[in-house]
């Protein structure tokens, strides 16, 4: 920016800062390509495939014994869990300025769902309050920040109207509350759909909601069986709305506690021993705290677990994350146009209504879990079931977001509308809405381990199978570092790009 | 004395700026502060509020309502610091017919009746205007500071809502632009112009024309 170059014509383009983060990007995710690990190690993948079509078309509702319950059970869990989860939120927001409080709040979200079902798991046993404790603390973590953030922008005109002596809770609920609550009201319902897919996905690890049913089917080739409940799942989160009315919400909240069904006592014992020697480095454990020996043993044990462990199953957590990110983003360009008014006509566009929201229903780590059945643990599988999800949630908000766009009235058609005029409008929101699913890309990359593919969540697994608990929340520790610290890299380039969204919506 | 400035210099968030102002109003006395648009009447009635902080009601230029609550729970907050939050989180729920019973003659008087139970934000200007001023004679005290509030008010209309506030209060100090109804309503005038108290005397003593000088350049 040194000399005048008005009257120089630049004989190469210049790109600007968000192609060249994307190029970035792109780039990035060759290179971890060529170390990634793709391939399909199934012997006959297509008699398989073939095997699960034929499933689909013949969906078999009889075969799921109880489906009543079930569909209860899963609802009960996902109500239990996001009420928990969005009250707690809701009074961690209050005090959310706080640092150690945000802190918490991020370390707590950046844990997945079914990795504090583990820990509960071995903690409290196959109960109840584990499936409940498991989607309530991520996600009181999650509605904190969103709730502070929303809190932060209400407008308070009453505020200062107010009379002199009002009480700070009267004050609150009356001149702050109130503004934003059709917003808080609107991302508490988008949680809960989410949390009837996170109570879906805890059946994987044994609790009785539609993935438990979902993994046995699966897992004994009953594909008719599988159907039958995906199509359930489907049919629960389309009606959503119509069950899920506000005035209901109190009742369902006070009847789904007791519609948890049963399971094995809490043992208390179980608990001290959990906190107080199970998670204890193993070298602690067994040594004498003060001989120099068992802190030597200690710093061999955590670097052993950081270097054969953490190290290699963050790096193809990452290899695997990086991928998944540019290939969802491929997906998302490629699949909004089939919603948006600006390409089609309305029976294609119902037709790709239907597409996206079957692709963004199903939680990746079922789609995972079938793509892995028909090919086998590689990273292919996790690579297509991410990108297959998240493009198709953000493919959903770029195109209606394209709708909004008002084009000249002789502007081109097809590919040059794309490309011209649509593409370049829209690009600054889908790089704003892509980044912030990064940070949810990796978690669940990270969880994708325990299928068996040799990403965090793998090694997670292995210790638990070994029942080596101190292993587990050291890894987990170190997963959470990482995944704070994607967080705030995405953070920091959102704001040098100058992408904004609002918050929560991707 | 009810409110006292003495030789003071006030401005606040880049409003405008009044220098070596003293005031002193009593109880008992309704004074119209006038002058143009910008002179400062909105710095002084904040400052006034302020100084006094306790016992007075406020109506804001902007109505200060929360648009998402109905016209019974924007009058109901003048009187928050009456009840515990208990109660009072147990009225925004479920509206108590006792406060009803109490909100609702106020809010007819000044032609809301219809309104009670409409959000504020669904309401014409003028319409929050008034629901502000509800708000102020529900809260009562020992004075109201109103910034224009029958600036959107018709004549019938301002002179039913200058009768309510000269009612509830002992003393109003409201800043006004319409001239001849400041004179009408007010005991006392106090115009400002070029950063200062250009004139405070008796309503009583003043004509219309003599009153022009404040808005001559």
């Amino acid at each position: 920016m040194s000399e005048p170059r008005a009257f120089t014509t630049p004989s190469t383009p210049r790109y600007s800062p968000v192609v060249k983060t994307s190029m970035a990007f792109v780039v990035i995710a060759l290179i971890s390509l060529v170390f990634a690990d793709i391939s399909i190690t199934t012997l006959d993948p297509w008699s398989e495939m073939e095997r699960m079509a034929w499933g689909v078309a013949t969906p078999d509702f009889t075969a799921v014994t109880d489906i009543v319950m079930v569909i209860i059970q899963t609802i009960a869990f996902a109500l239990c869990g996001v009420a928990l989860g969005a009250v707690g939120g809701f009074l961690l927001a209050q005090v959310f300025h706080i640092g150690p409080i945000r802190w918490g709040c991020a370390g707590v979200r950046a844990i997945h769902e079914l990795f504090w079902a583990l820990i509960f798991l071995q903690m409290l046993g196959l109960t109840p309050l584990t499936g409940v404790l498991a989607i309530a603390i991520p996600y009181a973590g999650i509605c904190a920040k969103v709730y502070a953030e929303t809190l932060e922008e209400a407008e308070l005109p009453a505020l200062a109207a107010l009379p002199y002596g009002t009480g700070i809770i009267s004050g609150f609920f009356y001149a702050h509350l109130p503004d934003v609550w059709v917003h808080i009201k609107n991302y508490t319902s988008y949680r809960f759909e989410c949390g009837l897919r996170s109570s879906t996905v805890l059946g994987f690890v044994g609790l009785p909601t539609l993935g438990f049913y979902l993994e046995t089917a699966f897992s004994e080739g009953n594909y008719s069986e599988a159907a039958a409940l995906l199509i359930i799942f489907y049919i629960l989160i389309a009606t959503l709305r119509f069950w899920m009315r506000p005035k209901l919400v109190g009742l369902y909240v006070l009847v789904a506690p007791f519609l948890l069904g049963g399971g094995a006592a809490i043992d208390m014992a179980n608990i001290v021993r959990f906190l107080t020697v199970d998670i204890v480095p193993a070298p602690l454990r067994s040594g004498s705290i003060t001989a120099v020996e068992t802190w030597e043993n200690t710093k061999d044990w955590a670097g052993m677990l950081l270097f054969d462990q953490a190290l290699p199953g963050m790096v193809a957590t990452l290899l695997l994350t990086q991928i998944a990110l540019v290939v969802t983003g491929v997906l998302a360009l490629m699949l909004f146009p089939l919603i948006s008014k600006k390409f089609f006509g309305r029976v294609p566009r119902l037709i790709g209504h239907v597409f996206l929201v079957v692709l963004r229903s199903t939680p990746e780590f079922i789609l995972a879990y079938i793509f892995l059945q028909l090919w086998g643990p590689s990273m292919l599988p996790a690579i297509v079931a991410l990108s297959l999800h998240n493009g198709a949630i953000i493919g959903h908000l770029v195109g209606r977001f394209s709708d909004e766009i008002r084009l000249r009235s002789d502007s081109p058609r097809g590919l040059n509308l794309y490309g011209f005029e649509i593409l370049p409008r829209v690009y600054g929101q889908f790089l704003a809405f892509l980044f912030y699913r990064w940070e949810v890309i990796m978690r669940e990359t990270a969880i994708l381990g325990i299928l068996g593919i040799a990403t965090f969540g793998f090694y997670v697994d292995s210790a638990l199978a070994d029942i080596r608990l101190d292993r587990v929340m050291f890894l987990i520790g170190i997963m959470v570092f990482f995944n704070v610290a994607v967080d705030a890299l995405s953070r920091h380039i959102r704001s040098r790009l100058r992408l904004s969204t609002q918050a929560g919506q991707a | 004395m009810l409110f006292k400035l003495s030789n003071e210099n006030l401005g606040y968030d880049g409003g405008a700026v009044l220098h070596g102002i003293s005031i002193e109003i009593s109880k008992g006395e309704r004074v119209a502060l006038i002058g143009e648009s910008g002179a400062g009447k909105s710095t002084l009635l904040s400052v006034l509020q302020d100084r006094h902080g306790g016992n007075t009601a406020l109506i804001p230029q902007q109505p200060g309502l929360v648009r998402s609550l109905s016209v019974f729970h924007n009058v109901y907050m003048g009187s928050l610091h009456r009840h515990g939050a208990a109660y009072n989180i147990l009225n925004l729920v479920w509206p108590r017919k006792s406060e009803i019973v109490r909100i609702r003659p106020i809010v007819e008087r000044l032609g809301l009746g219809d309104k009670l139970f409409e959000p504020a934000g669904e309401l014409s200007g003028g319409q929050q205007q008034r629901t502000a001023i509800a708000r102020a004679i529900l809260q009562g005290g020992d004075a109201v500071l109103g910034d224009e509030p029958v600036s959107a008010a018709d004549n019938h209309q301002s002179r039913v809502i200058l009768a309510a506030l000269a009612e509830t209060f002992p003393t109003v100090v409201l800043a006004m632009h319409d001239i001849d109804l400041a004179l009408e309503f007010s005991t006392r005038i106090i115009g400002i112009k070029d950063g200062g108290i250009a004139l405070d005397a008796p309503a009583a003593e003043l004509t219309r024309s003599g009153l022009d000088f404040l808005y001559r350049q």
